[in-house]
């Protein structure tokens, strides 16, 4: 159970009548609220809440901001604490970065699914693989077995990977890969067909999620320990600041905190620790924090509630800057700027009614807009269903473009900024996390809490409660557990073909026997040698995919050398 | 009749990492009463059927949402008849779609509960279609 403190919760939640009346009572600035929220009237519920079930007061008002500086705490955006976002100009000068998560099937199948994404006007590329390529094992290993090409692209090799990106110039396009355990190889092989299209390092701008600290707590995709995982961490960190400086080695994900039934609190806690965790490995590797961290990015879940998804982001960012200043001493300020991409919740969408779904990614996307993200994926009505069709994923997309170009939210910069309620429940989500924060120290850091199950069993509890609330109907989801429907007319799906699997199995096969086997197991020599010395894995790994090694070896190589993590399975 | 308390195990075969609905369930049914044993993630059919037989269970609850259901909950059914656990009800749930259900079925997966199931109807499913196995 959470040993929180509820200190806010009487102040901004009392009873609700109560609520309305003192907050009155301090408050010269609300003279027309009271009349609906007058002592004593009857309201709907005995509490207010949001989706992560915490308490919500009839009303906000100056009283509730009182104890915060205005111009320490909320001040001006592109201003530290970056409480109103990173940039001055935010939307006016440039509109986040549109990029849909996309892969299924073979890599022609996902190149061609990237070239119908750049032609609706999508303005950057993100990458699914499939869940042999994301737990290290090539298409045909035995436990690859049904997985291949089902939820995202299958890549074992740089054959694979150049295939990918066929016809598309990784000098003009922002690629995002979402992959952890094996992002280092993933990452070699990005490179490498890279260096094949003429592009250097330097010029080439993306993101690498490669962030094992939340596999552990929420996703829970891992080959090895937290500490050699970390490791390989620190090495993508210190190579793309010296040879790669545009590209960001590292998503610091709470996405997947939540959608494994973290509250909003929760998903700001834990993903600051763990990039807390980070930089203290890369200190510890003896980088200097205004070099690295401003390429350390971010990734945030939006899910339904939509104030406290704004205030979670304003929260996020807030806290992360006045981490990095007064905790490590940034100077830079690019290094206390916390950038972040953004995708709506997957687990609020419904089979259930599944065109509703639209509506739901609309008010979520636009609470990302709201709270100032960098770039954004919206998520398909079909997701729950299948991986999404072409046309569902055009309407997500069509969803950011009309809110961007129609909505008028873009005109002015935070113009939630100076709300009572958003300041409040900002205030509140940055103070619930900064404990949590607390006793993560206490407990000796991330990795130490992340071994005794700590961020991993709070977010079960979460869990768990959501679901009882869902099954008594205390938290309502339309379709679901009301206004639903005796019978629904079907909606067309995306189908994997099955032969994807046989096709790619066989593809992998050939090229492992096509290739210069002595060539390919020097290459993975180098990279066991790596493992053991502790020198930079980034150039072995690349040199060794160039020569034919493929995804699954290197991973082989990562599990004798560093272990097998396994799942500890608390209930 | 029931001498013993009905024992469940709950399963992840595949790859995928999402354990929020397999942990919701298991802990579901151990609140309503029933002896519940989680395997962890990352399971093959051949873990999971060994753990079935080894654990004597009397039903097996499988979680996945990585798309593999079509492969993997076949091929537990078959081991577990290999082994003789032919009679342990295999039930299952995530994201699967409504012919794969069909055809599930067709090889012996008893119920498959898509998401919004509440876990209470989980429950009575199992109290209405699980007994003790003989001895």
């Amino acid at each position: 159970m959470s040993a929180r403190p509820k200190k806010d919760a009487a102040r901004l939640a009392a009873a609700p009548g109560a609520a309305a009346s003192a907050a009155h009572a301090g408050a010269a600035a609300a003279p027309g609220a009271t009349r609906a929220t007058a002592p004593g009237a009857e309201e709907r519920r005995a509490r207010f809440s949001t989706v992560s079930d915490m308490e919500i007061a009839a009303l906000y008002t100056l009283e509730d901001l009182r104890g915060r500086d205005g111009a320490e705490d909320i001040g001006c955006p592109g201003q530290f604490p970056y409480t109103r976002g990173v940039y001055p100009t935010m939307y006016r000068g440039r509109p986040w970065t549109m990029r849909q998560f996309a892969g299924f099937g073979t890599a022609r199948d996902t190149n061609a699914r990237f070239h119908f994404l750049l032609a609706q006007g999508q303005t950057g590329l993100s990458t699914a693989f499939d869940m042999p390529t994301l737990m290290g094992y090539d298409a045909d290993h035995p436990r690859a077995l049904g997985e291949v090409g089902r939820e995202g692209v299958a890549i074992s090799t740089l054959e694979d990977m150049t295939e990918l990106f066929h016809g598309i110039d990784l000098g003009r396009v922002t690629t995002s890969m979402t992959v952890n355990c094996s992002a280092s190889i993933i990452l070699a092989m990005y490179f490498a067909v890279a260096e094949r299209q003429g592009v250097p390092m330097g010029a080439l701008g993306g993101t690498i999620q490669n962030d094992m600290l939340k596999e552990f707590i929420a996703q829970k995709e891992w080959i090895c320990p937290p500490e050699p995982s970390v490791r390989v961490i620190v090495d993508m960190i210190e190579f793309c600041a010296r040879e790669a400086p545009r590209f960001h080695p590292v998503s610091i994900s709470g996405y997947h905190i939540r959608e494994a039934g973290s509250t909003a609190v929760q998903e700001v806690a834990f993903t600051l620790a763990d990039g807390i965790g980070y930089v203290e490995a890369a200190l510890a590797r003896g980088l200097a924090v205004d070099d690295f961290a401003p390429r350390l990015s971010f990734f945030f879940n939006l899910h339904n509630d939509f104030l406290e998804e704004i205030a979670k982001l304003r929260a996020a960012r807030r806290l992360w800057a006045r981490i990095m200043r007064d905790r490590f001493g940034a100077t830079n300020p690019r290094a206390t700027m916390l950038r972040t991409h953004a995708q709506t919740a997957g687990c609020s969408l419904t089979a259930q009614q599944p065109t509703n779904n639209v509506v739901r990614v609309t008010i979520q996307a636009l609470a990302g807009v709201l709270g100032g993200v960098q770039s954004l994926h919206t998520n398909s009505m079909d997701e729950t269903l299948a991986l999404p069709s072409e046309q569902a994923v055009m309407v997500a997309l069509r969803t950011q473009q009309i809110i961007a170009e129609e909505s008028g939210v873009t005109n002015t910069v935070d113009p939630l900024g100076g709300s009572y309620a958003i300041e409040a429940l900002t205030s509140r989500i940055e103070d619930e996390a900064e404990e949590y924060i607390r006793q993560i120290d206490a407990m000796g850091g991330i990795v130490r809490a992340i071994d005794v199950g700590f961020p991993q069993k709070e977010i079960a509890e979460a869990a768990y409660r959501f679901q009882q609330q869902l099954d008594r109907a205390e938290k309502v989801m339309v379709g679901v557990n009301k206004y639903q429907r005796e019978s629904e007319p079907p909606i067309e799906t995306l189908r994997i073909d099955p032969d994807v699997e046989k096709r790619q199995t066989a593809r992998v096969r050939a090229f492992k026997q096509a290739r210069n086997q002595a060539k390919a197991r020097e290459g993975l020599t180098t990279v066991r040698a790596a493992c053991r010395d502790g020198a930079n894995l980034m150039p072995p790994l690349i040199a060794a995919v160039k020569d034919g090694a493929t995804l699954g070896e290197v991973c082989d190589v990562y599990r004798e050398e560093f272990g097998v993590y396994r799942d500890p399975a608390w209930l | 009749m029931a001498s013993r308390k009905i024992r469940i195990l709950v399963a992840k075969p595949g790859l995928d990492g999402h354990d929020r609905g397999a942990k919701i369930i298991a802990r579901a049914l151990r609140d309503a009463g029933f002896e519940v044993i989680y395997t962890g993630l990352h399971q093959t059919p051949e873990m999971i059927a060994e753990a079935a037989v080894q654990e004597d269970v009397d039903a097996i609850g499988l979680s996945i949402l990585s798309g593999a259901h079509n492969t993997l909950f076949p091929e537990v059914i078959r081991l577990l008849r290999e082994r003789g656990g032919g009679d342990i009800a295999v039930f299952g749930g995530g994201i699967i779609p409504q012919e794969d259900i069909d055809r599930l079925k067709h090889e012996g997966v008893r119920a498959i509960f898509t998401p919004g199931t509440t876990t209470d109807a989980i429950v009575a499913w199992v109290h209405a279609n699980v007994c003790p196995r003989a001895d």
